[in-house]
């Protein structure tokens, strides 16, 4: 080829390994490559508010993207994700008081051991599938939220508990700017580790048991270990996420944990696109802004209808449903096939046949 | 004394788990014939007790006319439901199904947050007496009209399912939906009127739960508590349902009574029918009386 055109009419593979790279073209590579630059300038431009809202990004996204590996690459629906967040933001915090391990080592032990409390729940998973481990994981949700209200030496009870900020090699990360680089560094780990996953071979049995579960039986795929391994996984990240959101926040209640944030998790994941990593990503953002947005429009129009601004509260959850339905109705494969779509029109413009 | 509080808690816990079955019995009819699983089910309770709480004290309407309205109203509601949002939903995967009821749960909620506040506010009174007593007991009056109530819907569910045309027509349906569009039943029709009845009989729960604890956000919280009950009697079968609702009704109130007396944990009726649910769905994943899944290669 002559030079390096900027858009290619296609991508044409030659081998398989080619097929299995992180990035599916090298644009896409540079593109996030470039992201991840662009955003390690942001605190240095962005006010406090787009700061925090970047930073809410990065921990949900971190979560959001252990869901989609159970969601979307296993086929596993949980309803119990947030009690898995929450718990990483406990076990992190009670690590780094109780035994004084500093934060930044609190962090990914607070994801093991919510990946050993992950598989624990997931045992069910080795028996049953579908809706009725959907209403297995609800039933986990209320247990684990009905554990945090209880276990005093570990959550602190109703008075919840602290968590230090982080301190690295003297540096206190605690206001926004420098926790944005810890947020930003464990995305773009955890990012690119789930993206890694889906070329292996774990990942790849991940989607087989997904995609039919007896022909993957017989190749030789133990389904028991596969679905409880994808819980795994999947708290692993969802302890990480949890973890960050504690240590950013400096207090951890179990008020926050409920069933709704576990409902947003799920809305993240379907909006954003099932087993697409990058979907992750996106459908976190939709859910972030979306209250965001409402608020705006509420204050825009409140002074119109009166007794419109008394509901904001109830308009943000209103709309959180609303989108859910929506997409599933009229965009089930969620904003990464829109975004798949919107490349395909543009590799091909304007001679699109 | 101790004996007296026992014999009262599971007397209560009958009467709440005949609701609870009711209840149960609606999701199942959902189930069974749509095979959507519906976790707005305890918003149908909400929606149907703020309707009937409203007619009542806005418009001061007696309760002869405002029960009929509000099974008019969720009537309509069901029918529409199903129409708008349901039925695009037909060959999807369970998850976007699950998903979307998730999502008209919330929506629901909180849109009936935002339009009566989420503070408990007493339904006006329809009784006379409190309560009543039966053999030493103090039960409330409420609660022995919905046990009426109730056993009248079980034994209406029964005839209507046993001898009615569109009860016939329901459970060809939920035979095989095939044949039964086949031999010239609408399903569509029949998807309709099943959401249209589950709303209707879970409206009635509602507003018999509201009359006693007044109407509150915390009557969704039904729709959580239908799951052990279904999943215990096994999630397609409407005698499973109520013999699950009676199960975790009682349950729920021996929990408190040994929280109480012995065990000190304070709040174990809450969640001790989810301790239930797991372990049943362990042991016996499709119930008592559930149909299992054999599933063909």
């Amino acid at each position: 080829m002559a030079g390096h055109a900027t858009m290619r009419c296609g991508e044409f593979r030659t081998s398989y390994r080619a097929d299995t790279t992180i990035f599916p073209t090298p644009m896409s590579r540079n593109f996030a490559l470039g992201g991840v630059v662009v955003l390690l300038l942001a605190p240095l431009v962005l006010n406090a508010y787009y700061l925090n809202l970047l930073i809410q990004i990065g921990y949900y996204g971190i979560a959001a993207l252990g869901l989609n590996i159970l969601v979307g690459f296993t086929g596993q629906i949980s309803l119990g994700h947030a009690a898995f967040f929450g718990f990483g933001a406990f076990a992190s915090a009670w690590i780094n008081n109780s035994f004084g391990i500093p934060v930044i080592l609190s962090i990914p032990l607070a994801g093991l051991l919510t990946t050993a409390v992950g598989m624990i729940v997931g045992v069910p998973a080795g028996r049953i599938k579908g809706l009725y481990l959907a209403i297995a994981t609800l039933a986990s949700q209320f247990i684990l939220e009905d554990f945090f209200a209880r276990a005093e030496w570990f959550t602190g009870g109703s008075s919840g508990s602290l968590a230090n900020s982080i301190s690295l090699f003297g540096y206190q990360m605690g206001t926004d700017q420098r926790y944005f680089y810890v947020v930003l560094f464990f995305v773009v780990v955890m990012f690119l580790f789930g993206a890694n996953l889906l070329r292996t071979r774990d990942g790849r049995a991940f989607v087989a048991v997904r995609d039919h579960y007896l022909s993957a039986e017989i190749m030789g795929i133990n389904l028991t270990k596969y679905r409880i391994l994808s819980f795994g996984i999947s708290s692993f990240y969802a302890g990480i996420g949890g973890a960050l959101y504690g240590h950013y926040l400096g207090f951890v209640s179990a008020e926050g944990f409920t069933i709704l944030l576990s409902i947003q998790f799920l809305g993240m994941v379907i909006i954003g696109g099932l087993g697409s990593v990058m979907g992750a990503l996106l459908g976190t953002t939709f859910m972030v802004l979306l209250p965001e947005v409402m608020t705006s429009l509420v204050g825009t129009v409140g002074d119109l209808l009166p007794g419109l601004s008394q509901g904001v509260a109830y308009i943000k959850q209103m709309a959180i449903g609303l989108a859910i339905i929506l997409f599933l109705i009229f965009e089930p494969d969620g904003l990464a096939h829109r975004w798949k779509m919107i490349k395909a029109y543009w590799k091909l413009y304007p001679f699109s046949y | 004394m101790n004996l007296d509080l026992l014999l009262q808690l599971v007397v209560n816990g009958l009467i709440v788990g005949t609701l609870y079955g009711v209840v149960a019995m609606c999701f199942v009819l959902i189930y069974k014939s749509t095979q959507i699983v519906n976790f707005a089910q305890g918003e149908f309770l909400l929606i149907g007790a703020w309707v009937c709480w409203w007619l009542m004290t806005s418009f001061e309407a007696p309760i002869w006319i405002g029960f009929p309205l509000t099974f008019l109203f969720m009537l309509i509601f069901g029918v529409l439901l199903q129409v708008v949002v349901l039925r695009p939903m037909i060959g999807e995967p369970i998850i976007s199904v699950i998903m979307v009821t998730i999502g008209l749960s919330i929506f629901f909620q909180s849109l009936m947050g935002w339009m009566f506040g989420v503070f408990a506010k007493p339904f006006p009174r329809v009784f006379e007496t409190e309560s009543i007593n039966i053999l030493g007991l103090q039960v409330q009056t409420a609660y022995m009209m919905s046990l009426v109530i109730s056993l009248v819907i079980m034994v209406g569910f029964y005839y209507f399912f046993k001898y009615s045309r569109l009860g016939l027509a329901m459970r060809a349906t939920a035979f095989n939906q095939q044949v039964a569009q086949s031999l010239g039943i609408s399903v569509k029709q029949v998807f309709a009127m099943s959401w249209a009845i589950s709303a209707m009989v879970s409206a009635l729960a509602g507003v018999v739960v509201g009359m006693v604890n007044g109407v509150s956000s915390a009557l969704s919280f039904f729709g959580i508590k239908v799951f052990p009950a279904v999943i215990l009697g096994g999630l397609d079968s409407i005698v499973g349902a109520i013999v699950g609702g009676l199960t975790i009704g009682v349950l729920e109130n021996l929990a408190e009574y040994f929280d109480a007396q012995w065990l000190h944990l304070g709040n174990l009726y809450t969640v001790a029918p989810f301790y239930v649910l797991v372990i049943i769905l362990m042991i016996k994943p499709y119930g008592l009386f559930g149909t299992k899944d054999i599933e063909r290669i």
